[in-house]
């Protein structure tokens, strides 16, 4: 264990994970739950642990970071949580519904219902317009056509966009196009909001104006999960989980995270 | 994702990819079009042998005495032709035997017919004419009225008189612009009145019926017709109803068999031939045209069903990311699989609909340009979209399934 490690293990966050992993069924008050989630990956041959057990409860509401330096599991640890992926080992609890058994098309649903992604690339699909874009998941849910544009063009609204809902992606800035993304990641109402290095390919002004949203969303009561390696980005969360090779290496509050790191600038 | 938004999303992504959905169609298109102009011509042969040409020559409930059939059906083999070849002819000796024991409300005419060279003081050089030597009711049975003059009367033909009845081309080589009524034409060296210029007997694949003469079996014309003047090539039999022809064709069956003295055993060495045998002979030729009509265009398909598959490949791979993100979002398996059929489908029967428009239209451009008849079949039709749609859906269900399987992490990662 390192030392980031050590401390890792008297934050709250972790003895949160003890107390939910330990006991029985985990609840619906617990968004996610993991018990030892351990992900391996053969690479010719060569047997790439990706995740070496990984213990994780994350309570509604609550805004998360997960991070870490390249390689430390944290992107194989994210499609975990947002079901694009199945564990070796271990379990994964998501809603209370045990998630690590389910099969393709059963996940495919759990991703409809429960999660909405904000990608780094924003992944919107180029030929459809915002308004488009937002509807899909609730095309891919069954909703119907009059309800799906209500619906959108109220999450659209939403993040402010209520004026280029017509517009195509190549016809939106940077932060519009992530503003639409998270339109689209709402618009099902998802248990968490699963962020992938959501301002990777933003400037700094258009970052801390989409980090706004995620404070707004966190305020409202939305529980977020954002994946980043940049320790000023993790800093917005109210909790930093710290990966590296694998394991969790610490779990702190945002005031912890900053002291530890020693980040200069306070971020809200 | 429900099936019309399906449809609405295929549109979508043809219309936006317009040039090439437009190649993706193209092999369809050509098939369905060939399909849906092929059938359409065979259909209307069909239906011109059925109501015009078989009518024409074979009138309503007759019956031929022949040698042997003139018109055979396709699977004649060596031997047959050897038994017809050693047939002995149709000979006039025959014919009062064979017709005698025919009830009196029979009527019948014997003829033989081949190409002639006619001439006449107005046509300058010889012209080609078929040549037409009849005995008994042949205007009768044929309904050939004249336009002017005269038929030929019963006289005329017993006596064997050297008069003649024309058809309106035979007038038109012989007698440009001039009444043909009481000239002469030569035949063989041998002159001929004209004392009638028959009605317009039509036209079949281009061909004209109206460009012969008929005179008498008796007048020296059959001898231009065979090789012994005394052959007959057949005795046209017409009974006032049907179950009267099937009884007439066996007396006339015994009657020959008596004739020619055949024992029991033997076969009959002639033949009697119905308009339904010249019937049958058109469904087994129209049989190996509809399936060489729908054997090319079948292959035009194929590589229509080859052109969709490797497009949809292709938008496969060029599409991995927008897959990633609907699975991303919630698109199951099903729904993945769904959306490529149904485009794959779509583009199909969107070009098998153009194929059939312009099938269509160039089976109606044959029909005008070339003596080919057509006719669109409606099944023809039916079938031409329900192929378009049924490629585009076996060619969409590789593509698709490869779709639908993609793990939507390596889809996301995709640039």
């Amino acid at each position: 264990m390192s030392a980031l490690g050590d401390i890792g293990l008297s934050t709250t966050g972790e003895r949160l994970a003890v107390t939910a992993t330990n006991g029985a069924t985990p609840t619906k008050d617990w968004v996610i739950v993991t018990r030892q989630l351990k992900r391996e990956y053969d690479m010719g041959g060569e047997i790439v642990r990706a995740l070496r057990g990984v213990d994780l409860a994350i309570r509604r509401n609550e805004y998360v970071a997960i991070m870490g330096p390249s390689g430390s599991g944290k992107s194989t640890l994210m499609n975990l949580i947002g079901c694009l992926d199945t564990p070796n080992e271990g379990e994964y609890w998501l809603s209370g519904q045990l998630v690590s058994e389910m099969s393709d098309d059963q996940l495919a649903r759990v991703r409809n219902r429960e999660i909405g992604f904000v990608f780094q690339t924003f992944n919107l699909l180029p030929r459809a317009s915002a308004l488009q874009n937002v509807e899909l998941p609730l095309v891919y849910a069954g909703v119907s056509a009059d309800e799906r544009k209500k619906r959108a063009s109220e999450a659209l609204q939403r993040v402010q966009l209520g004026e280029r809902m017509h517009h195509r992606p190549n016809e939106l800035s940077g932060g519009q196009r992530q503003r639409v993304a998270i339109a689209r990641a709402l618009v099902n109402r998802p248990s968490i909001l699963l962020a992938d290095e959501p301002t990777g390919n933003l400037d700094s002004t258009t970052s801390e104006e989409i980090m706004k949203v995620f404070e707004e969303l966190a305020q409202q009561g939305q529980t977020v999960v954002m994946v980043t390696h940049e320790p000023d980005i993790a800093a917005h969360a109210r909790r930093v989980v710290v990966l590296r090779d694998g394991v969790i290496a610490s779990d702190e509050t945002r005031e912890q995270f900053i002291e530890r790191v020693g980040l200069t600038h306070a971020a809200h | 994702m429900p099936f019309f938004d399906a449809i609405g999303l295929a549109l979508r992504t043809i219309r936006a990819q317009k040039l090439k959905s437009a190649f993706t169609l193209l092999g369809v298109c050509i098939g369905v079009m060939f399909l849906i102009s092929v059938v359409s011509i065979v259909e209307g042969m069909g239906r011109y042998m059925e109501e015009d040409l078989i009518g024409k020559l074979i009138a309503v409930n007759t019956f031929e005495l022949r040698h042997r059939p003139n018109i055979t059906i396709g699977d004649v083999d060596e031997s047959t032709w050897e038994e017809y070849r050693k047939r002995p002819r149709l000979d006039i000796t025959d014919v009062a035997p064979a017709t005698s024991t025919l009830p009196a409300d029979t009527r019948w005419y014997l003829y033989s017919e081949d190409m002639v060279m006619a001439t006449s003081s107005t046509s300058g050089k010889p012209r080609q004419v078929r040549g037409i030597a009849v005995q008994g009711d042949f205007f009768d049975i044929k309904k050939m009225g004249v336009t002017r003059g005269r038929l030929l009367s019963a006289q005329e033909l017993d006596r064997g008189e050297k008069s003649v009845v024309i058809g309106p081309d035979a007038a038109d080589r012989l007698f440009p612009g001039l009444d043909p009524i009481g000239r002469e034409l030569k035949m063989g060296g041998v002159p001929y009145r004209v004392v009638g210029l028959a009605e317009t007997q039509g036209k079949a694949m281009g061909m004209s019926f109206d460009n012969f003469v008929v005179a008498s079996f008796r007048s020296p014309a059959r001898r231009l017709l065979n090789s012994r003047p005394n052959i007959v090539d057949a005795v046209v039999i017409q009974s006032p109803t049907v179950p009267a022809m099937t009884e007439n064709m066996e007396l006339v069956r015994a009657a020959m068999r008596a004739q020619r003295q055949l024992r029991p055993a033997q076969k009959d060495n002639f033949s009697l031939q119905t308009a339904d045998s010249a019937l049958e002979f058109w469904n087994k030729i129209k049989g190996y045209l509809v399936l060489g009509g729908v054997a090319l265009p079948a292959i035009g398909l194929v590589v229509g069903a080859i052109v969709i598959m490797n497009i949809m490949l292709v938008a496969v791979a060029e599409r991995t990311r927008e897959i990633g993100i609907r699975k991303a979002l919630g698109a199951t398996r099903r729904d993945i699989l769904l959306q490529f059929l149904i485009e794959a489908s779509t583009l199909g029967t969107i070009g098998s609909a153009i194929g059939v428009g312009l099938g269509i239209g160039l089976a109606q451009l044959i029909a005008a340009v070339s003596p080919l008849p057509a006719s669109v079949a409606p099944w023809s039709i039916v079938v031409g979209i329900a192929l378009g749609a049924g490629v585009g859906i076996i060619s969409g269900v590789y593509p698709a399934s490869r779709a639908s399987r993609l793990d939507p992490i390596a889809a996301l990662r995709q640039e």
